[in-house]
Protein backbone atom coordinates (compact mmCIF):
# COMPACT_ATOMS: atom_id res chain seq x y z
CA UNK A 1 0.00 0.00 0.00
CA UNK A 2 1.19 3.50 -0.79
CA UNK A 3 0.11 6.05 1.80
CA UNK A 4 0.22 9.75 0.98
CA UNK A 5 0.11 12.36 3.71
CA UNK A 6 -0.50 15.94 2.63
CA UNK A 7 -0.76 17.78 5.95
CA UNK A 8 1.84 19.05 8.35
CA UNK A 9 2.03 16.80 11.44
CA UNK A 10 1.73 19.94 13.55
CA UNK A 11 -1.56 20.87 11.86
CA UNK A 12 -3.40 17.56 11.63
CA UNK A 13 -3.13 14.06 12.99
CA UNK A 14 -3.04 12.55 9.51
CA UNK A 15 0.61 11.45 9.76
CA UNK A 16 0.06 10.17 13.28
CA UNK A 17 -2.89 8.01 12.22
CA UNK A 18 -1.10 6.91 9.07
CA UNK A 19 1.89 5.69 11.06
CA UNK A 20 -0.39 3.88 13.48
CA UNK A 21 -2.21 2.05 10.69
CA UNK A 22 0.27 1.61 7.84
CA UNK A 23 1.18 -2.04 7.46
CA UNK A 24 4.56 -3.66 7.17
CA UNK A 25 6.00 -3.31 3.68
CA UNK A 26 4.04 -0.20 2.83
CA UNK A 27 5.40 3.13 1.63
CA UNK A 28 4.57 6.60 2.90
CA UNK A 29 4.92 9.55 0.54
CA UNK A 30 4.85 13.01 2.09
CA UNK A 31 3.37 15.61 -0.25
CA UNK A 32 2.17 19.23 -0.04
CA UNK A 33 2.38 20.41 3.59
CA UNK A 34 3.18 16.84 4.61
CA UNK A 35 6.81 17.35 3.56
CA UNK A 36 7.52 19.29 6.76
CA UNK A 37 7.65 15.91 8.53
CA UNK A 38 10.56 14.73 6.39
CA UNK A 39 13.23 16.74 8.16
CA UNK A 40 15.59 16.21 11.05
CA UNK A 41 15.11 18.14 14.24
CA UNK A 42 11.34 18.09 14.49
CA UNK A 43 9.24 16.43 17.15
CA UNK A 44 8.18 13.83 14.53
CA UNK A 45 11.60 12.75 13.32
CA UNK A 46 11.84 9.94 15.87
CA UNK A 47 8.38 8.64 15.04
CA UNK A 48 9.28 8.32 11.39
CA UNK A 49 12.68 6.81 12.09
CA UNK A 50 10.98 4.41 14.47
CA UNK A 51 8.91 2.86 11.70
CA UNK A 52 11.64 2.64 9.09
CA UNK A 53 12.19 -1.04 9.73
CA UNK A 54 8.80 -1.75 8.17
CA UNK A 55 7.93 1.30 6.07
CA UNK A 56 9.78 3.11 3.27
CA UNK A 57 9.47 6.89 3.38
CA UNK A 58 9.47 9.31 0.47
CA UNK A 59 8.93 13.03 0.11
CA UNK A 60 7.91 15.02 -2.96
CA UNK A 61 10.78 17.20 -4.16
CA UNK A 62 8.73 19.96 -5.81
CA UNK A 63 6.83 20.50 -2.53
CA UNK A 64 10.13 20.58 -0.58
CA UNK A 65 11.58 23.18 -2.94
CA UNK A 66 8.43 25.30 -2.86
CA UNK A 67 8.62 25.55 0.92
CA UNK A 68 12.27 26.62 0.99
CA UNK A 69 13.44 23.33 2.47
CA UNK A 70 16.02 22.27 -0.13
CA UNK A 71 18.94 22.99 2.19
CA UNK A 72 17.30 21.42 5.25
CA UNK A 73 18.62 18.02 6.33
CA UNK A 74 16.25 15.18 5.54
CA UNK A 75 15.73 12.39 8.02
CA UNK A 76 18.16 9.61 6.98
CA UNK A 77 16.37 7.09 4.85
CA UNK A 78 13.77 9.44 3.36
CA UNK A 79 14.00 9.43 -0.45
CA UNK A 80 13.03 12.47 -2.48
CA UNK A 81 11.00 11.83 -5.63
CA UNK A 82 9.44 14.06 -8.28
CA UNK A 83 5.94 13.75 -9.77
CA UNK A 84 7.21 11.01 -12.09
CA UNK A 85 8.47 9.15 -9.04
CA UNK A 86 5.07 9.67 -7.39
CA UNK A 87 3.43 8.03 -10.40
CA UNK A 88 5.89 5.13 -10.21
CA UNK A 89 5.16 4.63 -6.53
CA UNK A 90 1.43 4.44 -7.19
CA UNK A 91 2.01 1.94 -9.98
CA UNK A 92 4.35 -0.21 -7.87
CA UNK A 93 1.94 -0.59 -4.96
CA UNK A 94 -1.35 -2.46 -5.20
CA UNK A 95 -3.42 0.41 -3.86
CA UNK A 96 -3.04 3.87 -2.39
CA UNK A 97 -4.52 5.61 0.65
CA UNK A 98 -4.51 9.40 0.76
CA UNK A 99 -4.50 10.57 4.41
CA UNK A 100 -5.87 14.08 4.67
CA UNK B 1 -1.58 1.19 -16.40
CA UNK B 2 -5.00 2.85 -16.05
CA UNK B 3 -5.37 5.57 -13.41
CA UNK B 4 -8.50 7.04 -11.92
CA UNK B 5 -8.05 10.42 -10.25
CA UNK B 6 -10.36 11.90 -7.60
CA UNK B 7 -10.13 15.62 -6.86
CA UNK B 8 -11.92 16.62 -3.66
CA UNK B 9 -11.09 20.33 -3.43
CA UNK B 10 -11.55 23.38 -5.58
CA UNK B 11 -8.82 25.39 -7.29
CA UNK B 12 -6.53 27.68 -5.28
CA UNK B 13 -7.87 27.28 -1.74
CA UNK B 14 -6.13 23.92 -1.39
CA UNK B 15 -3.15 22.49 -3.26
CA UNK B 16 -5.17 19.37 -4.08
CA UNK B 17 -6.12 20.39 -7.61
CA UNK B 18 -2.55 21.45 -8.41
CA UNK B 19 -1.16 18.18 -7.07
CA UNK B 20 -3.75 16.18 -8.99
CA UNK B 21 -2.98 18.09 -12.17
CA UNK B 22 0.81 17.60 -11.86
CA UNK B 23 0.31 13.92 -11.07
CA UNK B 24 -2.03 13.43 -14.03
CA UNK B 25 0.37 15.22 -16.35
CA UNK B 26 3.30 13.09 -15.13
CA UNK B 27 1.31 9.89 -15.54
CA UNK B 28 0.44 10.80 -19.13
CA UNK B 29 4.08 11.65 -19.86
CA UNK B 30 5.02 8.17 -18.69
CA UNK B 31 2.57 6.66 -21.11
CA UNK B 32 -0.11 5.68 -18.62
CA UNK B 33 -3.79 6.01 -19.39
CA UNK B 34 -6.11 8.23 -17.37
CA UNK B 35 -9.46 6.43 -17.17
CA UNK B 36 -11.27 9.39 -15.61
CA UNK B 37 -10.74 12.45 -13.44
CA UNK B 38 -13.68 12.80 -11.04
CA UNK B 39 -14.40 15.99 -9.12
CA UNK B 40 -16.26 15.70 -5.80
CA UNK B 41 -16.98 17.95 -2.79
CA UNK B 42 -15.57 21.40 -3.58
CA UNK B 43 -13.60 19.81 -6.40
CA UNK B 44 -16.56 20.64 -8.64
CA UNK B 45 -15.38 24.25 -8.56
CA UNK B 46 -12.47 23.27 -10.82
CA UNK B 47 -15.03 23.27 -13.64
CA UNK B 48 -16.10 26.89 -13.22
CA UNK B 49 -15.28 28.75 -16.44
CA UNK B 50 -15.76 32.10 -14.69
CA UNK B 51 -12.59 31.60 -12.64
CA UNK B 52 -10.27 34.52 -13.28
CA UNK B 53 -6.98 34.22 -11.39
CA UNK B 54 -4.30 36.92 -11.60
CA UNK B 55 -2.65 36.93 -14.99
CA UNK B 56 0.78 36.00 -13.66
CA UNK B 57 -0.58 32.94 -11.91
CA UNK B 58 -1.61 29.54 -13.23
CA UNK B 59 -5.22 29.19 -14.40
CA UNK B 60 -6.19 25.78 -13.05
CA UNK B 61 -9.56 25.62 -14.77
CA UNK B 62 -7.92 26.30 -18.12
CA UNK B 63 -5.07 23.89 -17.39
CA UNK B 64 -7.54 21.07 -16.80
CA UNK B 65 -9.52 21.97 -19.93
CA UNK B 66 -6.37 22.04 -22.05
CA UNK B 67 -5.04 18.78 -20.65
CA UNK B 68 -8.42 17.19 -21.34
CA UNK B 69 -8.41 18.37 -24.91
CA UNK B 70 -4.82 17.34 -25.57
CA UNK B 71 -5.27 13.83 -24.15
CA UNK B 72 -9.00 13.27 -24.62
CA UNK B 73 -9.55 13.04 -20.85
CA UNK B 74 -12.89 12.35 -19.22
CA UNK B 75 -13.39 15.12 -16.63
CA UNK B 76 -16.51 14.36 -14.61
CA UNK B 77 -18.15 16.68 -12.10
CA UNK B 78 -20.46 15.06 -9.54
CA UNK B 79 -24.04 16.23 -10.09
CA UNK B 80 -25.10 16.28 -6.41
CA UNK B 81 -21.99 18.15 -5.26
CA UNK B 82 -22.24 20.50 -8.23
CA UNK B 83 -25.88 21.42 -7.63
CA UNK B 84 -25.13 22.28 -4.00
CA UNK B 85 -22.37 24.62 -5.12
CA UNK B 86 -24.17 26.18 -8.07
CA UNK B 87 -22.02 24.57 -10.72
CA UNK B 88 -24.39 24.02 -13.61
CA UNK B 89 -24.00 23.16 -17.30
CA UNK B 90 -23.90 26.79 -18.37
CA UNK B 91 -20.89 27.42 -16.09
CA UNK B 92 -18.80 24.46 -17.19
CA UNK B 93 -15.41 25.05 -18.73
CA UNK B 94 -14.50 23.07 -21.85
CA UNK B 95 -13.84 19.40 -21.31
CA UNK B 96 -15.91 19.02 -18.13
CA UNK B 97 -19.29 17.33 -17.94
CA UNK B 98 -21.69 16.63 -15.09
CA UNK B 99 -22.64 13.10 -14.12
CA UNK B 100 -23.38 10.89 -11.12
CA UNK B 101 -21.28 9.39 -8.33
CA UNK B 102 -21.56 6.07 -10.10
CA UNK B 103 -18.88 7.33 -12.49
CA UNK B 104 -16.45 7.54 -9.56
CA UNK B 105 -17.26 4.02 -8.43
CA UNK B 106 -16.86 2.80 -11.99
CA UNK B 107 -13.47 4.53 -12.12
CA UNK B 108 -12.49 2.67 -8.96
CA UNK B 109 -13.58 -0.62 -10.49
CA UNK B 110 -12.15 -0.18 -13.99
CA UNK B 111 -8.88 1.62 -13.17
CA UNK B 112 -5.81 -0.21 -11.99
CA UNK B 113 -5.21 2.51 -9.42
CA UNK B 114 -7.44 5.23 -7.96
CA UNK B 115 -5.52 8.20 -6.56
CA UNK B 116 -7.22 10.72 -4.27
CA UNK B 117 -6.29 14.39 -3.81
CA UNK B 118 -8.04 16.45 -1.13
CA UNK B 119 -7.80 18.40 2.06
CA UNK C 1 -7.13 -7.19 -6.91
CA UNK C 2 -9.95 -9.56 -6.02
CA UNK C 3 -11.91 -11.07 -8.88
CA UNK C 4 -14.90 -13.36 -8.90
CA UNK C 5 -15.29 -15.93 -11.64
CA UNK C 6 -18.26 -15.10 -13.78
CA UNK C 7 -20.23 -18.25 -12.94
CA UNK C 8 -23.28 -16.26 -11.93
CA UNK C 9 -24.27 -14.16 -14.91
CA UNK C 10 -26.13 -11.65 -12.78
CA UNK C 11 -22.99 -10.74 -10.78
CA UNK C 12 -20.50 -8.02 -11.68
CA UNK C 13 -17.41 -8.96 -13.70
CA UNK C 14 -14.96 -7.33 -11.35
CA UNK C 15 -15.39 -7.21 -7.59
CA UNK C 16 -12.98 -5.04 -5.67
CA UNK C 17 -12.57 -4.35 -1.99
CA UNK C 18 -13.64 -0.73 -1.48
CA UNK C 19 -12.99 0.87 1.87
CA UNK C 20 -14.50 4.21 2.86
CA UNK C 21 -12.46 5.85 5.59
CA UNK C 22 -14.14 8.48 7.76
CA UNK C 23 -11.89 10.61 9.93
CA UNK C 24 -13.79 13.85 10.28
CA UNK C 25 -16.54 14.96 12.64
CA UNK C 26 -20.01 15.77 11.25
CA UNK C 27 -21.40 19.26 10.58
CA UNK C 28 -18.16 21.23 10.93
CA UNK C 29 -17.44 20.19 7.35
CA UNK C 30 -19.50 18.45 4.66
CA UNK C 31 -17.21 15.44 4.27
CA UNK C 32 -19.20 13.16 6.59
CA UNK C 33 -22.45 13.76 4.71
CA UNK C 34 -21.03 13.57 1.20
CA UNK C 35 -19.00 10.48 2.08
CA UNK C 36 -22.16 8.75 3.29
CA UNK C 37 -23.95 9.76 0.08
CA UNK C 38 -21.07 8.20 -1.86
CA UNK C 39 -21.29 4.92 0.06
CA UNK C 40 -25.02 4.64 -0.59
CA UNK C 41 -24.48 5.09 -4.33
CA UNK C 42 -21.54 2.70 -4.27
CA UNK C 43 -23.67 0.00 -2.64
CA UNK C 44 -25.51 -0.50 -5.93
CA UNK C 45 -22.35 -1.72 -7.63
CA UNK C 46 -22.11 -5.05 -5.79
CA UNK C 47 -18.54 -4.48 -4.67
CA UNK C 48 -17.00 -5.69 -1.42
CA UNK C 49 -17.63 -2.56 0.65
CA UNK C 50 -16.46 -1.68 4.12
CA UNK C 51 -16.60 1.53 6.12
CA UNK C 52 -14.17 2.60 8.78
CA UNK C 53 -14.66 5.30 11.37
CA UNK C 54 -11.48 6.47 12.99
CA UNK C 55 -10.11 9.62 14.62
CA UNK C 56 -12.92 12.21 14.70
CA UNK C 57 -14.92 10.10 12.25
CA UNK C 58 -16.28 8.15 15.23
CA UNK C 59 -18.29 11.24 16.17
CA UNK C 60 -20.38 10.80 13.01
CA UNK C 61 -22.10 7.84 14.65
CA UNK C 62 -22.96 9.56 17.93
CA UNK C 63 -26.57 9.21 19.08
CA UNK C 64 -28.73 12.19 19.96
CA UNK C 65 -27.72 14.61 17.22
CA UNK C 66 -30.10 17.57 17.41
CA UNK C 67 -29.33 20.01 14.61
CA UNK C 68 -32.34 22.29 14.83
CA UNK C 69 -30.53 25.27 16.28
CA UNK C 70 -27.72 25.15 13.73
CA UNK C 71 -30.21 24.84 10.89
CA UNK C 72 -28.57 21.83 9.27
CA UNK C 73 -30.10 18.53 8.27
CA UNK C 74 -29.53 15.77 10.85
CA UNK C 75 -28.31 12.96 8.63
CA UNK C 76 -27.33 10.48 11.39
CA UNK C 77 -30.50 8.39 10.86
CA UNK C 78 -29.22 7.66 7.37
CA UNK C 79 -26.51 5.40 8.79
CA UNK C 80 -29.33 2.94 9.55
CA UNK C 81 -29.90 2.61 5.80
CA UNK C 82 -26.48 1.04 5.36
CA UNK C 83 -27.87 -2.27 6.52
CA UNK C 84 -30.66 -2.12 3.90
CA UNK C 85 -27.97 -1.48 1.29
CA UNK C 86 -26.03 -4.57 2.43
CA UNK C 87 -23.13 -2.54 3.79
CA UNK C 88 -22.39 -4.75 6.73
CA UNK C 89 -18.67 -4.31 7.35
CA UNK C 90 -18.71 -1.21 9.51
CA UNK C 91 -15.65 -0.80 11.70
CA UNK C 92 -14.85 1.63 14.48
CA UNK C 93 -11.27 1.87 15.65
CA UNK C 94 -11.21 1.11 19.35
CA UNK C 95 -8.35 3.50 20.10
CA UNK C 96 -10.18 6.42 18.46
CA UNK C 97 -13.40 5.58 20.25
CA UNK C 98 -11.78 5.29 23.68
CA UNK C 99 -9.65 8.39 23.25
CA UNK C 100 -12.89 10.31 22.81
CA UNK C 101 -14.56 8.76 25.83
CA UNK C 102 -17.11 6.87 23.75
CA UNK C 103 -18.44 3.33 23.86
CA UNK C 104 -20.48 1.22 21.42
CA UNK C 105 -23.62 2.25 23.29
CA UNK C 106 -23.09 5.81 22.07
CA UNK C 107 -23.58 4.89 18.43
CA UNK C 108 -26.72 5.02 16.28
CA UNK C 109 -25.97 1.67 14.64
CA UNK C 110 -24.28 -1.57 15.70
CA UNK C 111 -20.63 -1.58 14.63
CA UNK C 112 -17.58 -3.81 14.89
CA UNK C 113 -15.10 -2.22 17.25
CA UNK C 114 -11.61 -3.36 16.36
CA UNK C 115 -8.14 -2.42 17.53
CA UNK C 116 -5.47 -0.71 15.42
CA UNK C 117 -3.58 -3.92 14.74
CA UNK C 118 -6.66 -5.60 13.30
CA UNK C 119 -7.63 -2.50 11.35
CA UNK C 120 -4.12 -2.28 9.94
CA UNK C 121 -4.48 -5.74 8.46
CA UNK C 122 -7.91 -5.08 7.01
CA UNK C 123 -6.75 -1.84 5.42
CA UNK C 124 -3.69 -3.47 3.90
CA UNK C 125 -5.95 -5.80 1.93
CA UNK C 126 -8.12 -3.19 0.26
CA UNK C 127 -8.12 -2.48 -3.47
CA UNK C 128 -9.59 1.02 -3.37
CA UNK C 129 -9.49 3.34 -0.37
CA UNK C 130 -11.56 6.50 -0.36
CA UNK C 131 -11.04 8.89 2.50
CA UNK C 132 -12.99 12.11 2.63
Amino acid sequence: MLHTVNKSPFDRNALDSCLRLAGSGSAVLLIEDGVYAAFQGTAFADRIAGRMDEITFYALGPDIAARGLNESPLIDGVTVVDYGGFVDLVAEHDASHAWM
Amino acid sequence: MKFGILVNEGPFTHQASDSAYRFTEAALEKGHEIFRVFFYHDGVNNANKLSEPQTDDRNLVKLWSELAEKHNLDLVVCVAAALRRGIKDELLAAGFHISGLGQLIEAGIQSDRLVVFGD
Amino acid sequence: MSEMPDDDESGPEIVKRFMYVNRKAPYGTIYALESLEMVLVAAAFDQDVSMVFLDDGVYQLKKGQDTGAIGMKNFSPTYRALDDYDVEKIYVEMESMRARGLTEDDFVIPVQVIDSASLREIMANQDVILES
